[in-house]
């Protein structure tokens, strides 16, 4: 697993003394920083690139059959029918969306909490959230059946003098979806003009210069100009950290504003939150611990970074572990015979299966980062963070189809089970994501380049002054914010 | 293609360019420009240094009053539009609840208060800093390539009424600039 570029200082031991280890490892400077991050676009990619980018393009094809496919025959070649008429469309809506999250709350909300070590990873995790919204745009848009209609869920103008339902749920959903994909990528675009910059300026073919240099605008990096910039940048984190927290919260109130025993509960808004965040986590890691490896980025990303994110995942699996004792308890407590029974049916009935591989994986499966030794040891971190990819998966597959197979009238249960087609949209969606983010590898900064620089001690202006002076002690005091 | 051309009164340069070695000698050094009094000067560094913008003396953005401004303007349209659509135009009983049920639109209300806001802030940034603009005479200075990269300079503007040719070079010069060149202003490519 180790190359030879493998960092081999420590950097995830605090020293409560005399302030804390470093955020980049390997003795960098500015300029080798640039090198680092510059050179995926300018040299030939590796192998495995080549390896992915293909295997991904396939799945991308079989995506494309089976929509087609869909739009021509309809939804009756899945397998949702009476019980169960919403099945794998919505869960992997759900999925997708919820992978998003966790690129939103490593750019937007750990920057609030000006958590440093974010500038490593924020970049791609937020190229992963608009990828995932891509994903997660193309359920709803073909299970409404006649897509070529799909434009009737927004309040445009039309000749029959109708508008959409405003008081509904999945309308909010729309919107919270839609505005959530057009933020992100404003959020990702402005913070990568910089980086576009450094780009343009060591291209050495023309068409480059001219692509980078219309993409980065014209940026000179200018003082003046860094003062909006980094307002603009501060009000978007703003901005972005209430909306991922209401359009998971939306999302779930598809369900929760049903009457259904199952998905009739106050908890899912948070529960949904804290869900998404746990698996947009679990799939950052899946990508940065190769991602690092082949494009040799070990001494930016470092084993600090994955630790971080464990103990996030930690936390957010076990609030999910918590919500899913939550429903049982407020199942038996509310006294209502129908959600006593759905419950009951979801731990034991036909779907246990999926309940406790839903279980062994988001709930029990991250109790391992209680421990150091796990949260630091990368090929760990990648199986575990499979496993809850997984888990989450199985998590949006239990709400749905558990909840809706046995109804109040036991001689229309029934038990869904997904047809080819199902599969094939879901590989596909698979597909389209990990193509996308291959080439967002091999065409942008995938490192925030400027924002890693900073965190550089030689960035402060202070650097190298005896820090314990007291008319520097003084200054800092008396320093204001410069936004 | 107004919005590309840089607004620059005529003259045979633009300014004058000079390298510094690191953020602490540039920040040192903008404050001994703002304090000569210079007016149409910049400075320029791969990233934000922090404390910059008091050492070169610029008032705090305006940003932040224009997103405000957006983003009640985007909720506030929200909320007319679901008010009009459902009570107005098409008015339509659904589970007996009022037309106007103001409750219900206040997740559409949100998300598109936050668009407002969003594309102003971006849009904002860009127009308060006039970019896009892909030609500028600074582009013409090979050294400056450096700035997305590890270079820290400052450039004057010869327009600025103190500027002159020899001792806004021998300011530059004891402040500690490694390199200090004049820009011409002929690479104002846009302006052909």
């Amino acid at each position: 697993m180790k190359s030879s570029a493998a960092p081999t200082e420590d950097n995830i031991s605090h020293d409560p003394v005399d302030g804390r280890a470093p955020l980049i490892l390997g003795g960098h400077d500015f300029h080798s920083i640039t090198e680092a991050v510059a050179a995926p676009l300018e040299a030939k990619p590796p192998l495995g690139w080549w390896i992915v980018l293909a295997a991904s393009g396939s799945l991308l094809g079989l995506l494309g059959i089976s929509t087609m496919w869909l739009i021509w025959e309809g939804i009756g070649i899945w397998g949702v029918n009476n019980p169960v008429g919403w099945g794998w469309a919505i869960v992997n809506f759900v999925f997708w969306i919820g992978i998003g999250h966790a690129g939103t709350l490593i750019s937007a909300i750990l920057f609030l909490f000006r958590q440093k070590w974010r500038t490593s990873i924020n970049r791609s995790a937020e190229a992963m959230t608009i990828f995932a919204v891509m994903c997660a745009l193309i359920f709803p848009g073909v299970h409404v059946g006649r897509a070529w209609v799909a434009y009737w869920m927004m309040p445009i103008p039309n000749q029959m003098g109708m508008w959409p339902n405003f008081r509904s749920p999945l309308l909010w959903d729309v919107f919270a979806v839609s505005v959530y994909g057009m933020v992100s990528f404003l959020f990702w675009y402005t913070g990568m003009i910089p980086d576009l910059g450094t780009i343009r300026d060591r291209s050495k073919t023309k068409i480059r210069r001219m692509v980078y240099g219309f993409l980065a605008q014209g940026w000179r990096g200018s003082a003046r100009h860094w003062q909006h910039y980094e307002s603009a940048y501060l009000i978007l984190a703003a901005l972005a950290t209430p909306l991922v927290l209401s359009v998971h919260s939306i999302v779930s109130m598809d369900f929760a504003v049903s009457q259904l025993p199952g998905w009739h509960t106050t908890i899912f808004p948070p529960y949904f939150v804290a869900g998404a965040i746990f698996s947009g986590f679990a799939m950052v890691m899946t990508l940065m611990v190769i991602t690092r490896v082949v494009f040799k980025l070990e001494n930016i990303v470092t084993l600090r970074h994955f630790e971080n994110m464990s103990k996030i995942m930690l936390v957010t699996g076990s609030m999910v572990g918590y919500a899913y004792g939550m429903e049982f308890f407020i199942a038996w407590y509310s006294g209502n015979p129908y959600e006593q029974f759905t419950f009951v049916n979801r731990a034991f009935g036909p779907y246990a299966w999926a309940y406790w591989t839903m279980i062994t994986c988001n709930v029990l499966s991250p109790q391992l980062f209680w421990f150091k030794k796990f949260r630091t040891s990368v090929p760990l971190l990648f199986i575990l963070s499979i496993f809850v990819n997984i888990g989450m998966w199985f998590e949006r597959f239990v709400i749905v189809a558990s909840s809706l197979h046995r109804d109040f009238l036991p001689s229309s249960w029934g038990y869904y089970k997904p047809t080819f087609w199902d599969v094939s949209l879901f590989a596909g969606s698979f597909g389209l994501f990990f193509f996308m983010f291959c080439l967002f590898l091999r065409f942008l900064p995938m490192v925030a380049t400027a924002e890693v620089k900073t965190v550089m001690p030689e960035a402060d202006p202070h650097h190298g002054e005896d820090r314990t002076a007291p008319e520097r002690a003084m200054a800092s005091l008396e320093e204001e914010p410069t936004y | 293609m107004a919005l590309l051309k840089h607004s620059l009164p005529d003259g045979k340069y633009y300014g004058m360019l000079a390298e510094f070695p690191a953020p602490r000698e540039l920040v040192h050094a903008c404050e001994h420009v703002r304090d000569a009094g210079y007016k149409r000067w910049d400075a320029h560094s791969p990233f934000p240094i922090h404390g910059m913008p008091r050492a070169m003396g610029l008032k705090s953005s305006i940003l932040p009053w224009v997103v405000l401004v957006f983003g009640l303007g985007g909720a506030t349209s929200a909320m007319l539009l679901q008010w009009w659509t459902s009570s107005v135009d098409y008015p339509l009983v659904i589970s007996g609840k009022p037309f106007f049920s103001w409750q219900a639109f206040v997740p559409i209300t949100f998300e598109l208060g936050v668009l407002g806001g969003a594309v102003a802030a971006v849009v904002g940034m860009l127009a308060l800093n006039q970019l896009p603009m892909l030609f500028h005479p600074l582009f013409g200075s090979k050294r400056f390539e450096q700035v997305t990269d590890d270079g820290f300079f400052i450039s004057i503007e010869s327009w600025d009424p103190k500027f002159d040719l020899e001792a806004t070079r021998n300011m530059l010069e004891r402040l500690g600039a490694t390199h200090v060149e004049l820009i011409s202003a002929d690479s104002r490519v846009g302006a052909s």
